[in-house]
């Protein structure tokens, strides 16, 4: 790697897949570094939910940014599609189930918090009996739903390879088995990306998303995000014939067939591991939501880390000391790779953090407690 | 939850001699298995098994059923039809039977899972009426039944002719041999030789030799060194396309049988994070052991072809060599000549394993077939689409996974993980062992959605 | 093409499951998956990733391509089930209906 690129993204998952696929499709020279196979990997254990019910409800910012993602991933889905025939099965129309009438309570307050504030979304309260019109087979204690336009699902897993097959195609070099560790910048060849090996690569710009290794990175480039990990746990199942045509919190049913049931939040340190209370709790959520589901197999149960900032928002920031040198980091990659891939990749080419709201640099009271 | 001295998994040869020792020794001890009666894949049926048939199956056979005998008498619990699902470090074991799940706790898990038949991607392998060879035995052992109409027999190993020379014990003639064994092994052989000939090493070579004289003396037609096998659909029957040395040759069979030879069932010492070995010359991966068959995770124990293959009675020496290690640690006296004893017999019968993996190793393309081939029976993933994402760039076994879905099914990636693994060093040029293998979660066994909602406390 | 018993079965025997509703005796210790080779049934199921024939291959538990639906509970794998009288065991066509809620819809 002689030659120093126009942008080099730090981190191979959703966030750096879809911003490499933004700046690459500019026009931009970009340079992709990944991990190898095996590596913590929050976009290989994702739920696939394209979700905004309730996001941001206490940061506007994040909200109206949230939403905006969910309006713009149709869009995503149609052009990755163009460009690599994958389809990576964008679908609307997303279920929170309520199960007693005090849950549906909280869901009716939360309508109008969100109402508002402004949000630019449409959200409508179920009962049992329109419910089951949409969704037939939910168990006896299911007592509604609320449902929305814009959230949505799409397959991470496919998401995340069209993005990166699309990179390529627009020109995007991608380099797998490289686990940068030092970030250097000198004025003549601009920033300067190590791994352990001591291999070098150059590029003009810089984007961290590496994940739960952004902390030691970002701190090279004067940049505390502190970030922490948060284990969620998802089973899935052999694959069902269809019978859920819609998104839904807790429960989502692939294009394939499986049946993904998840996820929790616990504070597990770096295990992804999976315990069994939490894998049966899982389980019962499931059948009661769809009692027909007890007949259904288990296939995999597996951990994976959500990347959490201290005050649960995305963190867009640029160093001051490194012009030219960024930072991005969520715990809604599939949610937010919409705008990542159309908006943020391309700006992140030029330089700048385009339309990323202003409240969401990293030094906000939020990041740094007194 | 009672915490027992040992839970043994797996009734095979290596889990009953294992089970049955330790509880001779007043060790508080639970053998657990999936079928409905001991004997694991070798012995399989041995209690039931009419005295027609067991003569069929020869004398290597019945030496199990002393051996089942033992087992039952030893005062082990004995939990049959139960699945060993999911297992955790400090030897929690969960299980699944007709009546729930549930949680036991030892102080050590000697694991006894055995073997499986190394995965044969040939074109056609997918077809109804192709089986393993193994398959096929297991049907001859479990429900006496021997395929009727002509069968192709293709593949190499010492069961391959085993096989063989058990159907024409039951009067089966119409069988074709396609052996795709290498015909130059045997020139190069002789450097194992010498090893071969100590222990027991003659005995196992001398049944070899009386299996292919017995073979000869039928007149069973064998085509040695076939090479190209492809199998497809002919009307209600097969046709089996081959060349030797260029000259194709096409069978018509009602049945084919396909097998290269065991590995190491390893799914659940993966899935324990155990560290791994490759074998180059048994070309598949094994847990890494200590003399006492310890492995890398704490208390836990592997014995038998599990291990590393070695046969029945290397299995049954293996799991009485855990058990005296476990008995020791548990402060228990063991007869130090007992032990002394096992391991000689073991290294025996272990002498000519090094001739025999030799003459037997696989083809290369075994482990990285040709484009159109499927690797992934699950998800119908074939090798050109994997060859194709590896050079895109992608990382390796966990990566084709989530971009493909192979490894994704209901086998959870036993048959197509050593394919992942072999197809990612070709394109790679990387050793096996740095290739990469997919992570294995639990459930290790089949459990319901129904039967997890149905848990309510550990 | 089917299977020779080597021990036929007893002509008292009166042991039967029903394969598509169709009656076929079986032997003490046959799996499912004997009982439907012997009676010359080869193909199990058709996969949902293409609709691909299959059937039997390892025959020990590993490769879940025996999958039949057996009283209604679907992807059972057949190596592994011992056979029982009364017993409904019906191919397994494509994904499984039986955890879809009113029935899924393919």
């Amino acid at each position: 790697m002689t030659s120093p690129a126009d942008l080099v993204v730090i981190g191979g998952g959703l966030i750096g897949s879809a911003l490499a696929w933004g700046a690459a499709r500019a026009g931009a020279d970009c340079l992709l570094l990944d991990e190898g196979d095996i590596a913590h990997r929050a976009s290989r254990g994702n739920f696939g939910l394209v979700w905004l019910q309730g996001k941001g409800i206490d940061h506007p910012d994040y909200m109206h940014w949230s939403i905006r993602a969910g309006r713009r991933w149709p869009e995503l889905a149609r052009i990755l599609g163009e460009e690599t025939g994958i389809d990576v099965g964008w679908r609307g129309g997303g279920l929170h189930f309520c199960c007693s009438e005090a849950e549906r309570e909280q869901r009716r307050a939360l309508i109008a918090r969100t109402r508002a504030a402004g949000g630019d979304i449409r959200i409508e309260l179920l009962d049992r009996d329109a419910l089951r019109q949409l969704v037939p087979g939910i168990g006896p204690e299911v007592a509604g739903a609320s449902l929305s336009n814009l959230d949505g699902e799409v397959s991470p897993l496919f998401t995340l390879r069209a993005l990166q097959q699309g990179f390529r195609a627009h020109g995007g070099r991608l380099l797998v088995n490289f686990t940068a560790s030092r970030i250097g910048h000198d004025p003549r060849r601009g920033f300067v990306v190590q791994d352990a090996a001591r291999r070098e690569v150059l590029g003009r710009r810089l984007v961290i998303a590496a994940g739960l290794g952004a902390n030691d990175l970002a701190r090279q480039i004067g940049l505390e995000p502190r970030l922490m990990p948060e284990r969620g746990q998802i089973v899935v199942t052999d694959r069902v014939a269809p019978f859920l045509h819609h998104p839904a919190s807790a429960i989502r049913q692939t294009r394939e067939g499986t049946v993904l049931l998840g996820s929790t939040h616990e504070d597990a340190g770096f295990s992804t591991g999976t315990d069994v209370d939490a894998i049966s709790r899982l389980c019962r959520i499931g059948t009661r939501l769809f009692p027909a589901l007890r007949n259904a197999r288990l296939v995999r149960a597996w951990g994976a880390l959500r990347i959490m900032s201290p005050d649960g928002l995305p963190i867009y920031d640029e160093a001051s000391d490194f012009p030219g040198g960024f930072l991005v980091t969520c715990h809604s990659g599939v949610t937010l790779a919409s705008l990542h891939a159309l908006e943020l990749g391309p700006a992140l080419a030029q330089g700048h953090l385009g339309p990323a709201p202003q409240s969401l640099r990293s030094n906000r009271v939020g990041l740094h407690p007194a | 939850m009672s915490l027992w001295d040992a839970i043994v998994i797996g009734a095979g040869p290596a889990g009953m001699g294992g089970a049955a020792v330790l509880a001779e020794h007043g060790a508080s001890v639970l053998l657990v298995d999936e079928a409905p009666g001991p004997g694991g894949q070798i012995w399989r049926g041995i209690e039931t098994v009419p005295d027609g048939r067991a003569r069929i199956l020869g004398p290597d056979y019945m030496a199990g059923r002393p051996e089942a005998a033992r087992l039952r008498a030893s005062g082990a619990v004995l939990a049959f039809g139960t699945r060993a699902w999911r297992v955790e470090p400090h030897g929690t074991v969960w299980l699944g039977d007709a009546t729930g799940l549930r949680a036991e706790r030892a102080r050590h898990v000697l694991i006894a899972t055995g073997a499986m038949e190394r995965p044969v991607p040939v074109p056609g392998w997918t077809l109804p009426g192709v089986t393993t060879i193994g398959g096929l035995q297991i049907l001859l052992k479990r429900e006496g039944l021997l395929p009727a109409g002509p069968l192709a027999l293709i593949g190499s190993g010492p069961l391959f002719y085993l096989y063989a020379a058990q159907c024409l014990a039951a009067g089966k003639r119409d069988i074709i041999l396609v052996d795709t064994g290498k015909r130059t092994a045997l020139l190069t052989a002789w450097r194992h030789a010498a090893r071969a000939l100590a222990g027991r090493g003659p005995s196992y070579l001398a049944k070899g030799i009386g299996l292919l004289r017995q073979l000869r003396r039928a007149g069973v037609p064998v085509h040695s060194g076939a090479q190209g096998v492809e199998i497809e659909r002919a009307g209600d029957g097969l046709t089996v396309h081959f060349h030797i040395r260029g000259a194709w040759r096409s069978l018509s069979v009602s049945r084919a049988a396909l097998h290269e030879g065991v590995i190491p069932e390893t799914h659940l010492p993966r899935s324990l994070g155990c560290r791994m070995e490759w074998s180059a010359a048994a070309a598949a991966f094994h847990p890494v052991r200590d003399s006492d068959l310890r492995v890398s995770q704490p208390d836990f124990y592997v014995a038998g072809d599990a291990g590393g293959i070695g046969g029945a009675k290397v299995a049954l020496l293996e799991g009485q060599l855990a058990a005296i290690s476990i008995l020791e640690s548990l402060g228990r006296q063991v007869d130090p000549l007992l032990a002394t004893a096992t391991r000689r017999e073991r290294r025996a019968h272990l002498a000519a394993r090094p001739l025999l993996e030799h003459i037997y190793r696989p083809r290369p393309e075994l482990l990285a077939p040709a484009d159109e081939i499927i690797a992934c029976r699950c998800e119908e993933v074939r090798c050109g689409e994997i060859r194709a994402s590896l050079a895109a760039g992608c990382a390796g076994p966990n990566q084709l996974k989530a971009f493909l879905r192979c490894g994704m099914g209901p086998c959870q990636g036993r048959t197509c993980g050593p394919l992942l693994a072999g197809l990612t060093a070709e394109m790679r040029a990387l050793p096996m062992e740095d290739a990469g293998w997919l992570s294995i979660r639990s459930p290790l066994r089949p459990v319901s959605v129904g039967e997890l909602a149905d848990f309510t406390g550990s | 093409m089917a299977f020779i018993r080597l021990d036929p079965l007893p002509c008292e025997s009166s042991a039967e499951l029903f394969f598509e509703d169709r009656p076929m005796r079986f032997a003490q210790g046959d799996t499912v998956a004997g009982a439907l080779l012997a009676a010359g049934i080869d193909t199990f199921r058709q996969t949902p990733v293409t609709g691909a024939e299959r059937g039997p291959w390892c025959l020990m538990g590993v490769c879940f391509e025996c999958l039949v639906s057996i009283d209604g509970v679907e992807n059972q794998r057949a190596c592994m089930t011992p056979a029982r009288p009364g017993m409904q065991v019906r191919r397994q066509t494509g994904s499984r209906h039986d955890a879809a809620a009113a029935g899924g819809d393919a």
